[in-house]
């Protein structure tokens, strides 16, 4: 199992065991984490489940590829550090990855 | 008075379910209307993925969503729907001889024996982009969409955005406005790569503007905008601004439905598992906007879910007539239907 951390809007940490092949997505929402949407149920058609990936990270989570760069136009303030988390496949590299819930979706 | 159109079933949503509906009421010999805010059939298939493929349609072990949509049509067409396209439902009012009167947003006026909601979602509607106070502004300077193009004219105009509805109208409106900022907040975009060269071509003729950021401000009195704050790399900065079109995609919202008097559960409609019906006899539920214990959001759920609605809808529409449970495969009647029978 791999370790992820979600920090909601609020602060509140969410540690979760997430099954590597999943998506970070599909995590938060197992879990209830607030903030994350996911709308469209994953097919990165609605940047409803933005997260912000902990500067620690950024290198290893990678960058979006160029759909979710097109998706995350639609996103509520877009960082350098901004991923839609239904891109992001959980592995072992990623244990202890951190990763933050903007203050909306949209 | 505009003309009343008369249909047995007035469905809600021309997404896969409302289109299955289809089938399963032509089957029974009840005449079908499809209104649908998109410009298309096909719902959450057509709009949000019509490339993906679907690996849960029994009998599909892969298909595209566009795929599924088409197969869909054809399959319905032996039972003729009409559809109505670009337009959401309203009002909802029961008439006394227990038919519906629905009026969309454009004032058609509907009357059908039965209402189907089979709204997936939502509502497409354009998505509000995070501008504080924005708002205040919608209607009067702030539009999601262009209908008259002369609304425009001579107007110091912002738009936002990267899409093919961004750089279109940036090209269409830039001869009619005073001026033209386009803002997006990067210098990719996803529009077609021909709308892009042109945009640029016009920006180094200083035809027009183009800045990298996020407009993050507005400044105006009384829904009248004067000028909008854009946030790039090199800092703020403020471009006269007296009209705004953001084109920030779409988003689903329940809309209007949610007024007609339903239960609600969480923004779904609490349906029975036996004909689908909803808190108001003759107006069913199917697809994701049903609710019930257990409820799927499958789209093979909501397959099913219009087979037994249809039964249900039948004894509404035809009283008293005797409802013969038929194979589509044996009954030479329903072939007849389907224009199959030999």
């Amino acid at each position: 199992m791999t370790k992820l951390t979600f920090i909601a809007h609020d602060g509140t940490h969410f540690d979760v065991d997430a099954e590597n092949g999943s998506t970070v997505m599909e995590n938060a929402i197992r879990n209830a984490v607030p903030g994350i949407e996911a709308e469209c149920g994953g097919a990165c058609a609605c940047a409803t489940c933005h997260v912000y990936v902990d500067e620690a990270w950024t290198a290893e989570v990678g960058e979006p590829e160029a759909m979710e760069e097109d998706m995350l136009d639609f996103a509520y303030d877009v960082q350098p550090n901004s991923r839609l988390s239904c891109q992001i496949k959980v592995r072992d590299a990623l244990d202890g990855l951190v990763v933050r819930v903007p203050a909306r979706q949209g | 008075m505009t003309d009343i159109i008369r249909t047995d079933v007035l469905i809600v949503g021309a997404g896969p379910v409302g289109l299955f509906a289809v089938f399963e009421l032509g089957l029974f010999d009840m005449t079908c209307h499809l209104i649908d805010i998109l410009d298309r059939p096909g719902g959450q298939c057509a709009e949000l993925y019509p490339e993906k493929p679907i690996y849960d349609i029994p009998g599909w072990p892969s298909i595209s969503a566009q795929g599924l949509v088409d197969r869909l049509l054809e399959q319905i067409a032996p039972f003729k729907p009409d559809f109505t396209f670009n337009r959401m439902v309203s009002s909802l009012e029961k008439l006394e001889d227990g038919s519906f009167r629905v009026i969309t947003d454009e004032n058609e006026v509907f009357e059908a024996k039965i209402v189907v909601i089979a709204a997936g979602g939502g509502s497409f509607q354009p998505k509000r982009p995070p501008i504080p106070g924005i708002e205040l502004y919608e209607g009067k300077s702030v539009f999601y969409s262009v209908r008259r193009m002369e609304e425009f004219r001579g107007h110091d105009l912002v738009i936002v955005g990267g899409g093919d509805s961004a750089l279109d109208w940036t090209l269409n409106l830039q001869p009619v406005a005073k001026s033209v900022t386009l803002v997006h907040r990067r210098p990719e975009f996803r529009a077609a790569p021909d709308s892009v060269n042109k945009m640029y071509a016009m920006q180094e003729m200083k035809e027009l503007n183009f800045h990298v950021g996020q407009v993050t401000g507005l400044t105006g009195t009384d829904g009248h905008l004067s000028a909008a704050t854009i946030k790039g790399p090199d800092g703020d900065s403020e471009v006269p601004c007296t009209r705004l079109l953001p084109f920030f995609g779409l988003t689903m919202k329940l809309g209007p439905i949610a007024e007609w008097g339903l239960n609600l559960h969480e923004n779904l409609i609490p349906v029975d598992t036996e004909k689908f019906q909803t808190s108001v006899p003759g107006i069913f539920a199917v697809g994701d906007i049903n609710w019930y214990p257990g409820k799927l959001k499958l789209i093979l759920s909501g397959f099913h879910e219009v087979a037994l609605m249809a039964q249900a809808a039948k004894r509404i529409v035809s009283p008293g007539e005797r409802i013969v449970f038929q194979y589509t495969t044996s009954s030479t009647s329903l072939q007849k239907k389907l224009g199959v029978a030999g």
